[in-house]
């Protein structure tokens, strides 16, 4: 099952790309998949994580999600290194589209440009750009 | 996350069979964008767009048709059609009448199998091939009458067909017709179809590959026992202007609307081929494994080149296989044994039945047999696989039925 309703969580930092950062402390993030991302993909039914310690360049690529008829990847909303993968995906990707904020967290990350998050959209103008998608 | 909006990062692949035959190399990206590919005119609605919007559905550019490609989520549909019933709109399939005294040995010239065996009210599979065995389109054929034939050509190969069935049929007492327009085509499949369309429609359905003339909608109507899933069911060639009525006739006896995605995984986990991916011009039936529907006896176009591939083998051979693990294949990955290429899939999803990956692909014929070991490629990751044999999913329904 597919979370009913769009949203988007105020505590977020969003991409244009459709991915959230949670930021923790002074140089570490979690990060995910907007409810938007999950929902225009469909229910997920594979997650390709990142290698701990891979090196992540914002705006790049860092992992795939697929559903039954697509592939899509996943764009770093901020630069660092993959400190810890969400392994529980693994058995439960579904957890992306249920969860999007919560379970369905992708990856935590030690910064390493805490500063570009200033780029980052804030709840209500990620919003208003899906109202132009 | 790139979404499945741009065009690039995401491969919405339906299988390139539905694009033009002189653009068969590109894939379908994303949701409603094809690369490549212009139309000069809008996409074609079906008779059913109105009813497919209401439902919710996702809507992508196939084959110059604006069709449905899911409505609440590809796996719950693949599931009702292996479960209960799904209902597929696919009156983007092409129609084409044969009819005269020349029908019969019209078709025994162009269709590769013995189109002599089909009895009244028979439908039989057959290949459409060019002078050098390579395949141009795949095909039911349904016997309406005693030389009255119809042709269920797919939607991308449709008018190339026609031209194809023209150019060959000077010499012969027979009449082409373009009579796509005529019907719209709705696929009822599941073990539960039959009973369903039998008592919401009121119709007697004929057999299993046998076609036969019906009432639907209070309209003359083709109800054939054939279909694309592996299930039991019906395809309904029904009046256009009655097709809004009886869908929704379906939709409220509990038949779930179905889109193109999953149509697509269904056809895949029977191992149905799609043309454009695992059947192209370039390919003969021997090496598709579609010898079965080749008679070369009957002296078709193609004949020649078919039995020599018979006799002599194929250097490659269209194979089912599975993942062992973890990954997705998709369309063009390349096929690896002992780290060297020897094959290329030409079709590759996720299988809602089986839970894993699973796909076919074109390997070296050696290669080609159950148990085999190989690795796919998938987008630089080599992924554990083995040929399997065919079906990947055999369905309850349909072995109860053979």
């Amino acid at each position: 099952m597919i979370l009913a309703d769009a949203s988007y969580p105020d505590e977020l930092l969003y991409h244009d790309q459709h991915d959230w950062a949670r930021l923790e402390g002074d140089d570490h993030a979690v990060f995910g998949v907007t409810w938007y991302a999950q929902d225009s993909l469909g229910e997920v039914v594979f997650y390709d994580p990142p290698e701990v310690g891979a090196a992540i360049d914002k705006d790049s690529s860092y992992a795939e999600v697929e559903s039954v008829k697509a592939v899509s990847d996943v764009i770093a909303p901020l630069s660092g290194e993959i400190v810890e993968v969400n392994d529980a995906l693994a058995d439960a990707p579904e957890q992306i589209n249920e969860d999007p904020y919560g379970e369905g967290w992708l990856v935590r990350v030690k910064l390493s440009s805490p500063a570009e998050a200033e780029a980052l959209l804030g709840a209500e103008e990620y919003r208003k750009l899906l109202e132009n998608e | 996350m790139v979404l499945p909006s741009s065009v690039g990062c995401l491969q919405l692949n339906l299988g390139a069979g539905a694009v033009p035959s002189h653009r068969r190399n590109h894939r379908i990206f994303g949701a409603g964008h094809r690369e490549g590919v212009r139309h000069s005119l809008a996409p074609v609605r079906t008779p059913l767009y109105e009813q497919h919007v209401a439902a919710g559905a996702k809507l992508v550019d196939f084959a110059g048709w604006e069709m449905p490609v899911q409505y609440e989520g590809v796996r719950e549909e693949h599931v009702a059609v292996r479960t209960h019933a799904g209902v597929f709109d696919v009156s983007h399939m092409g129609e084409v009448e044969v009819e005269g005294p020349g029908a019969l040995t019209f078709l025994q010239r162009v269709l590769s199998n013995d189109v002599a065996a089909i009895g009244p009210g028979g439908a039989q599979y057959s290949c459409l091939c060019n002078e050098e065995g390579g395949v141009l389109d795949d095909l039911f054929a349904y016997r309406l009458g005693g030389d009255r034939y119809l042709l269920v050509t797919n939607s991308a190969n449709h008018a190339a067909d026609l031209a194809w069935l023209g150019r060959w049929s000077r010499g012969f007492d027979v009449a082409v017709r373009d009579v796509a327009d005529r019907y719209a085509m709705l696929a009822v499949q599941g073990p539960h179809a039959r009973a369903i369309v039998r008592a919401t429609l009121g119709v007697e359905l004929p057999p299993r590959m046998h076609a036969g003339a019906v009432r639907i909608g209070g309209r003359p109507a083709i109800a054939c026992g054939t279909g694309y899933t592996g299930e039991d069911g019906v395809e309904l060639l029904i009046d256009p202007e009655v097709a809004p009525p009886v869908w929704a006739e379906l939709l409220d006896a509990g038949v779930v609307p179905c889109g193109l995605a999953a149509r697509d995984t269904l056809r895949l986990e029977a191992c149905f081929h799609l043309h454009g991916n695992d059947l192209t011009p370039e390919r003969n039936p021997i090496e598709a494994g579609l010898g079965w529907c080749c008679v070369e006896s009957t002296g078709f176009l193609g004949a020649e080149a078919v039995a020599r591939a018979r006799a002599e083998g194929t250097a490659e051979r269209l194979a089912p296989f599975r993942i062992e693990g973890q990954g997705i294949p998709r369309q063009g990955n390349p096929v690896l044994a002992g780290g060297e290429q020897v094959g290329v899939v030409t079709s590759g999803s996720f299988s809602p039945s089986l839970e894993v990956g699973i796909g076919m692909a074109y390997l070296r014929s050696d290669l080609a047999e159950p148990g085999t070991e190989v690795e796919i490629d998938v987008r630089g990751k080599r992924r554990a696989a083995r040929v399997a044999s065919k079906p990947l999913y055999e369905s309850p329904s349909s072995r109860k039925e053979k």
